[in-house]
């Protein structure tokens, strides 16, 4: 049995300190994994704080009523027989420069270092919150960037304002085309209320238009026009283009290991987990499906991909589950970006199909293939990695009937889909053959609560019960 | 139907209402023997006698006083101001008695009285004289306010603002007297109080305005619809108890809002109608809601600056054409 230490989890994305309330467990204690050692207050709530390994609690390093950094080592946990002499106090050094700035991709992630899993430096929780052969993705300011904080002020007022008679509100600006950023202030697109709303419905990306407004406003018309012209106005996001040797192949396999198995604890402890499962009958879908990939010239589609787009077109209307906590606000996302779990040899990576929403089968088909294709040979882009809102994670290839997902912070919710069984159903005339898909929704109790989540897999289970409602 | 004018309009409902009612009489200077310094009262002294058309001094807080308690009482008095800038000497009768009584009375008296005259900008009559007094009646609780602006609305109108049992402040128009349109002579037809109407279909935008602003506006929409806007215009007709619905519905059709009106902006309708559009309905909206307003300024005598504080056609034009994004100060 390793040395598990006990580090001050981060429970939001504001998080920095956190203080212990008090512990529910003494130096001396045998621990199972799972049992709640402390209660930590962050500035919102007070949270229950788990064990995610087993032994002894062999050492208390913050005491209670006491604060502590984020990452912060707090505890040991270990057999009695371990020798933990060489884990030194709170403030472990290895914590700061490399966690705190994001390693060159180039880089190995510390092979020569002796932070292996168990005995990884505090530093070493600070990597762990993205899988280490991913390059250190900077996911706070990533969000940041797409929504403005508070402190950034409010919109400038129109241009045309009302003036005094005889005096025609004319913006002295001429009357000159703009550029396609120039409805974007502050990361926040300008649009009237409609033309919004009719983008949110039509799946056109505000950020992509060039608005005709004064000052860039985008309004009904632009929406409309590119609604029309741009085939469902579902152009995908361009791709910021990127330096060559930010791809991560280079990257050595154990420290991914390392890293999915410090982030998974660290999610599954301090997020509130809870269930829903759906099972779905998929007998139009697949027969839909049958169809369309014998069309000559389709790209073909799976099962998977109608479950991408009938989540990307529910999470538009259930927008609380497209949604991250921040400790002491919930982010709520406008457009559907799905991390889609691809399984690899040694780990598992989730490239991320960008404004799912406003993607079609056909369009999804295709670029999910490609990202999944990539991703297993190593030739995914940093930007592809990062920016889901929802994530996807499917074993139905493997023969699984359920199973449960845990959350990709800061996302707020996964979707765990199992395979489609053929199995005996009760019909109307008797027992008939049918198939059948489970769903099993993973939810931030945080950000949602049981009916919005089972709300939300309900229209799942429509879209995919009625799957001509996926093409239209 | 009849053609007939506003005043002959407004003449015909307090006939028909007297004659329907004996409770109900017109009180105020010059109503009887002058028949009325414009002439809505023609004929009625010699119709109904001095009882009931009562000629008074110059003396606005007396005799709105007189009309509450008759109206107290269980009578159902028409008090005629010479002009609704002279109500400001009543303020006190109509809004700490007619406005309140029936709440402080815990409902054991009703004031069902009528208090009317002309009011709003005119032709040349000057500071004191041409003020949109409506903006000082509807924030008060327990007051109805009515603004008809076309003969028939007058008649509709004057006639369930007589029979409602609430005060009703029913405000005319020097400039709208004369003006001629079709009236029902039914001594039924009544208009009920807090109806809107929409006096023009259109697609792109609507235009909220009354009295000689929505005539404005009819202007503004005609030269517009050679251009391929077409304007809605929706008359409110009533400001308290205002037909919301009405407004919204046009607006969920047009997605684009100007209101006009003639007073000065700040506090007046059309904030209270731009806060209720975006309070119900924001997803609509295509562009904020323009406002059309006289200047803050007290009306110049002057003829052409009593113009320049007045809306005019072009600044309501230009205003449609900006919430349509078709002013040329966008980005195409």
């Amino acid at each position: 049995m390793a040395v598990t230490k006990v580090v001050m989890p981060k429970l939001s994305e504001q998080m920095e300190m956190g203080k212990i309330i008090k512990w529910l467990k003494q130096e001396g204690d045998r621990i199972q994994s799972g049992d709640i050692l402390a209660e930590v207050e962050t500035d919102k709530a007070d949270v229950e704080m788990e064990a995610f390994g087993s032994g002894v609690l062999r050492k208390i390093l913050v005491p209670a009523g006491s604060q502590a950094p984020v990452g912060t080592l707090i505890g040991v946990i270990a057999e009695p027989s371990e020798d933990i002499s060489q884990l030194g106090g709170p403030d472990m050094a290895p914590q700061t420069p490399q966690a705190a700035q994001p390693a060159k991709p180039s880089e190995p992630t510390q092979p020569a270092k002796p932070s292996a899993p168990a005995t990884a430096g505090a530093g070493a929780t600070e990597m762990a919150n993205r899988p280490a052969a991913v390059p250190p993705m900077p996911r706070r300011e990533d969000h940041a960037a797409r929504t403005p904080s508070p402190a950034a002020g409010p919109e400038a007022p129109p241009a045309s304002t009302r003036t005094a008679p005889g005096t025609p509100a004319r913006p002295s600006a001429p009357a000159a085309p703009m550029p396609a950023a120039a409805s974007l202030e502050g990361g926040r697109v300008k649009a009237s209320p409609l033309a919004r709303k009719i983008a949110a419905q039509s799946g056109v990306d505000l950020k992509l238009l060039q608005g005709s407004g004064p000052g860039g406003r985008v309004v009904r018309r632009d929406v409309e026009a590119a609604s029309a012209g741009g085939g469902g106005g579902a152009r995908p996001a361009v791709m910021p283009a990127v330096a060559p040797g930010v791809e991560f192949e280079d990257r050595p396999l154990t420290p991914m290991r390392a890293a999915i198995a410090k982030r998974m604890p660290l999610s599954k402890a301090p997020v509130p987990h809870f269930y829903v499962t759906s099972e779905i009958a998929m007998d139009r879908a697949w027969s839909l499906r049958e169809e369309l990939n014998a069309l000559e010239g389709q790209p073909k589609i799976s099962v998977n991909d109608f479950v991408i787009r009938a989540c990307a077109v529910a999470l538009l209307h259930h927008s609380g589950v497209n949604a991250s906590f921040q400790g002491e606000s919930i982010r709520v996302f406008h457009r559907a970006h799905v991390g889609i779990a691809v399984a690899l040899d040694d780990g598992l990576i989730t490239p991320v199909l960008r404004d799912a929403h406003a993607k079609g089968l056909a369009q999804i088909a295709v670029e999910a293939r490609d990202l999944a294709e990539r991703a297993r040979h190593r030739k995914l882009r940093a930007p592809e990695m990062s920016g889901a809102t929802f994530s996807i994670s499917n074993l139905g290839m493997l023969d699984v009937t359920e199973f449960s997902a845990i959350i990709n912070p800061p996302e707020g919710a996964i979707l765990a889909v199992g395979s489609v069984r053929t199995v005996p159903v009760v019909t109307e005339d008797g027992l008939g053959v049918g198939r059948r898909m489970m769903l099993t929704l993973s939810c931030d109790h945080r950000v949602m609560d049981g009916a919005m989540g089972a709300r939300f897999l309900q229209d799942v289970k429509r879209l995919l019960e009625e799957p001509l409602r996926l093409l239209v | 139907m009849a053609v007939m004018t506003y005043r002959e309009a407004l003449n015909l409902a307090l006939r028909e209402e007297m004659k329907r009612d004996d409770r109900v009489f017109v009180i105020g200077e010059e109503v009887g023997l002058y028949e009325g310094a414009y002439k809505v009262t023609q004929g009625l002294l010699k119709e109904f006698g001095p009882r009931r058309i009562v000629d008074t001094p110059i003396a606005e807080s007396g005799f709105t006083g007189v009309g509450i308690g008759a109206a107290m009482t269980g009578l159902r008095p028409v008090v005629e101001m010479m002009t609704f800038n002279f109500a400001l000497l009543a303020l006190d009768q109509i809004v700490n008695s007619a406005a309140k009584m029936n709440y402080m009375s815990g409902g054991q008296f009703n004031v069902p009285i009528v208090i009317r005259g002309p009011g709003g900008p005119a032709h040349q009559l000057a500071a004191q004289h041409s003020q949109s007094m409506e903006v000082y009646f509807y924030h008060v609780p327990g007051l109805k306010v009515v603004r008809p602006s076309t003969p028939m609305d007058a008649k509709g109108l004057l006639k369930s603002a007589i029979r409602d049992d609430n005060p009703v402040i029913f405000i005319e128009s020097e400039t709208l007297y004369n003006i001629k349109g079709e009236v029902p002579e039914d001594p039924d037809f009544v208009i009920p109080l807090g109806q809107a109407a929409v006096r023009r279909e259109g697609a792109d935008v609507t235009v909220v305005a009354y009295m000689g602003m929505m005539y404005r506006a009819m202007e503004a929409a005609e030269e517009l619809e050679k251009d391929g806007i077409s304007v809605e215009i929706v008359d409110p007709r009533t400001l308290m108890p205002m037909d919301t619905e009405t407004i919204l519905a046009s607006v969920r059709k047009t997605h684009r809002v100007v209101v006009v009106e003639a007073g000065a902006g700040f506090a007046g309708m059309g904030s209270e109608i731009a806060a209720e559009i975006q309070e119900a309905a924001f997803d609509d909206l295509d562009a904020p809601v323009e406002r059309v307003t006289g200047v803050p300024a007290p009306m110049p005598y002057a003829r052409n600056l009593e113009k320049a504080k007045t809306p005019s056609k072009e600044r309501i034009v230009e205003a449609i054409r900006r919430v349509c994004y078709q002013d040329g100060n966008g980005s195409h």
